[in-house]
């Protein structure tokens, strides 16, 4: 692409581009995120391809960003009907090409059937899963081709930041986001406005913005689809906020796990840059900035924006303690402002319709939308945008479409480890930063982890105590040993081992864990053994007083038994068994020997007629 | 004595690419690892050297981040996930087949040298899970039964091979 110089001229490249874009033509788009590539759409992909040659047709197969309905990928998607095809098969191809593409005919077994009502739904927009969705920054993802800087600027891509440098002051910019109410999306929900303005006033330079994607909680992927997505949003938006604060140097630190995201950001930063929207004088204007890609090396407390500064400068990513703020002293004591992946993707947005738009969306305390990802024990799995708000009950029931195989609710859990475990009589809870935060949990980067009556709530306190001790970093005591402690608590009572008072040991120790720890990490890391004490001390004196696991989860508290008016002697159990602890004869009920029994669950796994009982 | 000199030839490369700046640490040791699959214990004093800073700042780096291996990885390297969604559905039962299979435990390479067993806290294919990344290939919906599956059939193609 040939160097653009003014937002005039942008206006003009825009126009060219739309000009040859034809909304009536017809296109196939497919996601290609890693959850579908998980499922093997590039194969699909690679087929549709090749089928439209075989067939003699001359239609784009578009691999676009995540549509977030990860639990039925591979999806396809037919324009300029928008027919919405799921769980696409390498054999569904030929018919897809030859009825759907070629003559619009519609492939009944490829649509979207709702669970309950048994009809076929035609177009994304209607499938429940995304009905109540509000996507503004994710929307894009399912259109664009990530690779390409011409699909961002179809869209009008770079148009707010055109905007920005011929006629906002950066002043004007930060208070703009200020008035938005734009809130960091990646866990602690500061006002961005604030931090921006924090750093344009402070001494010192070069002054650096930093994109977090280092998205570290264990069930949440969206900033992963943005920055594979729609990578330019992102990079848009950095460019926005280093003018407004005075910045010449950017870098996003993205997850050692994401390597596509790396390979998205690299050509769309290049793009950028050949383009003349990144580097030196960005559209011909005086201002120039330029963005550097870190990648991560897999350290959860890097997330931190100390520690995150830390491992920039080529060090063990150790926090320190923060009388100075990042906007004053952060990278290379530097004025920094650090704020997450999908912060960034909001500001073109801002910018370009307005903070008085953005106000009308969300919550008093709460702007805008969020992306969350609604994973585990539900229906529905994939990535959902919705305007702050929107409770959980209609999260999890509407779109996530309940609990799989008739299971009860038990709880979801919110802001990953750092977060708690919120309970059924708490569903119509609206959620935006500050409700989470009023029932001992957390917005955190988003993740929503959906448990059933089959999930031990002590387990999942003790799950995440066991990570947040394996990711502290060590450097201060209060974290590095309080939470190894707690875990020893955990283990115990999971064990059977637990002993009177031992809830009160937890609450006692958490205070301390909580007050005195230097960063984050610890400050919050008691959250979800607090918060399952909370709402679920039942299950914590099952363990201790009756050692007993409800859920069944916790092997040293459980027994398995077979049911023999179920078993019908099939003997694949015993088969399957790799101790040997099921006997009996063929077509005859089976026995479990408990002292053998290693309570792995393979014969739960192999059993057809649901014989094995678990107490 | 030539495959230390192999391990500091491509080391040299590697610093000198990243222009030997202090900071590009992390990023060279990354490079390092997916050059030799682990971190040398020749290469990492190279870059001590060549880049000024002590070796035990060097090794510090190389402990602390969850990426790098100080000993050889197999030839195919399993990654358990063990992130909320996959735990919730059964990712221990999952990881205590696999240690069971390959007997060894994470972070642990079998005698062979075929497979390294490795946990990460979530590869984002909820939807997928209990999931398991063998190499760069996804396996979802992962179940005892499939675990046996999986590695046998990689056995049997390294043996035709």
């Amino acid at each position: 692409m040939t160097k653009i110089t003014t937002a005039q001229a942008l206006r003009q490249v825009q126009e060219d581009l739309k000009k040859n874009f034809d909304p009536t033509k017809k296109l196939v788009t497919i996601c290609a995120g890693t959850g579908c590539r998980g499922y093997g759409c590039i194969k699909v992909k690679e087929e549709l391809e090749a089928e439209m040659k075989k067939q003699n047709m001359d239609v784009e197969v578009r691999a676009t960003g995540c549509f977030g309905f990860c639990e039925k990928g591979p999806l396809v998607i037919i324009h300029p009907e928008k027919i919405f095809y799921q769980q696409v098969k390498i054999k569904d191809v030929p018919d897809i090409v030859s009825k759907t593409v070629a003559n619009g005919e519609v492939l009944e077994k490829l649509l979207y059937r709702d669970p309950e009502t048994k009809e076929t739904v035609l177009k994304e927009e209607d499938v429940p899963f995304y009905k109540k969705q509000l996507r503004l920054v994710f929307g894009q993802n399912g259109m664009i081709d990530p690779t390409r800087i011409e699909d961002y600027l179809i869209i009008g891509g770079y148009t707010a930041l055109a905007k920005t440098l011929s006629e906002m002051s950066p002043e004007g910019v930060i208070s703009e986001v200020k008035k938005a109410g734009l809130r960091g999306r990646g866990g602690g929900g500061f006002a961005a406005g604030i931090k921006w303005e924090g750093s344009r006033r402070a001494h010192g330079s070069p002054k650096y913005v930093i994109a977090n994607g280092d998205e570290g909680d264990p069930g949440a992927y969206m900033d992963r689809s943005l920055m594979e997505g729609n990578p330019h949003s992102i990079i848009e938006g950095m460019i926005i906020g280093a003018y407004a604060i005075g910045a010449s140097e950017g870098y996003i630190y993205v997850r050692n796990e994401y390597p596509l995201a790396v390979l998205h950001l690299t050509m769309a930063i290049s793009a950028a840059k050949e383009a003349g929207l990144l580097g030196k004088n960005i559209l011909g204007t005086d201002f120039s900035f330029d963005i550097h890609i870190n990648k991560g090396g897999g350290a959860f407390v890097c997330g931190e924006s100390s520690a995150l500064f830390a491992s920039i400068e080529g060090r063990a990513g150790e926090p320190r303690a923060k009388y100075v703020h990042a906007v004053e002293k952060g990278l290379w004591d530097k004025p920094t402002v650090l704020n997450n992946v999908e912060t960034w993707a909001n500001v073109p947005l801002i910018i370009s319709r307005g903070a008085d738009w953005y106000n009308t969306i969300g919550t008093e305390g709460s702007k805008g939308t969020k992306i969350f990802s609604l994973v585990g024990k539900i229906n529905n799995t994939g990535l959902i945008e919705v305007p702050m708000g929107m409770t959980l009950r209609e999260i999890i029931h509407d779109m996530g479409g309940g609990i799989p195989n008739g299971r009860k609710f038990k709880a979801v859990q919110t802001g990953g480890p750092s977060g708690g475990c919120i309970p059924e009589n708490l569903l119509d809870l609206p959620v935006d930063f500050d409700k989470l935060y009023e029932v001992g949990s957390m917005m955190g980067s988003g993740g929503m982890i959906v448990m059933d009556d089959k999930s031990c709530m002590v387990d999942v306190a003790r799950y995440f105590l066991n990570f947040l001790q394996e990711e502290s970093c060590g450097k201060c005591v209060p974290c590095r040993e309080g939470v190894r402690r707690m875990r020893e608590i955990l283990d115990d009572i999971c064990a059977g081992k637990g002993r009177e008072g031992d809830v009160d040991l937890l609450e006692h120790i958490s205070t301390g864990v909580a007050d005195g720890s230097l960063c984050a990490l610890g400050g919050s890391a008691p959250n979800p053994v607090l918060s399952t004490i909370k709402y679920f001390r039942d299950e914590y004196e099952a363990h201790i007083k009756d050692h007993r696991c409800p859920a069944g989860v916790c092997k040293a508290l459980i027994t398995y038994s077979i049911d023999a008016e179920k078993c019908t002697g099939c003997m694949l159990c015993s088969r399957v068994c790799s101790v040997g602890a099921i006997h009996g004869e063929k077509k005859r009920a089976h026995v479990i020997d408990d002292d053998t029994c290693t309570r792995c669950g393979a014969c739960i796994e192999s059993c057809k007629f649901d014989a094995i009982l678990v107490k | 004595m030539k495959k230390t000199a192999n391990f500091t030839a491509k080391t040299k490369a590697i610093v000198k690419k990243h222009g030997g700046d202090r900071s590009a640490l992390i990023a060279v040791l990354q490079d390092i690892q997916e050059t030799f699959n682990y971190l040398p214990k020749e290469a990492m004093n190279t870059v001590s050297t060549m880049m000024g800073i002590p070796a035990s700042r060097v090794y510090e780096v190389a402990t602390f981040y969850n990426a790098f291996s100080l000993n050889p990885r197999g030839k195919h390297i399993v990654k358990i996930c063990v992130g909320t969604a996959c735990h919730v559905r059964g990712a221990s039962a999952i990881q205590d087949k696999f240690e069971q299979k390959l007997l060894i435990k994470p972070g642990e390479t079998n005698q062979d040298q075929q497979f390294t067993l490795e946990l990460v806290n979530c590869v984002g294919a909820c939807a997928l899970g209990p999931v398991v990344v063998i190499d760069t290939e996804y396996h979802g919906q992962m179940t005892m039964n499939k675990v046996d599956k999986i590695i046998n059939e990689i056995n049997k193609e390294g043996a035709q091979q």
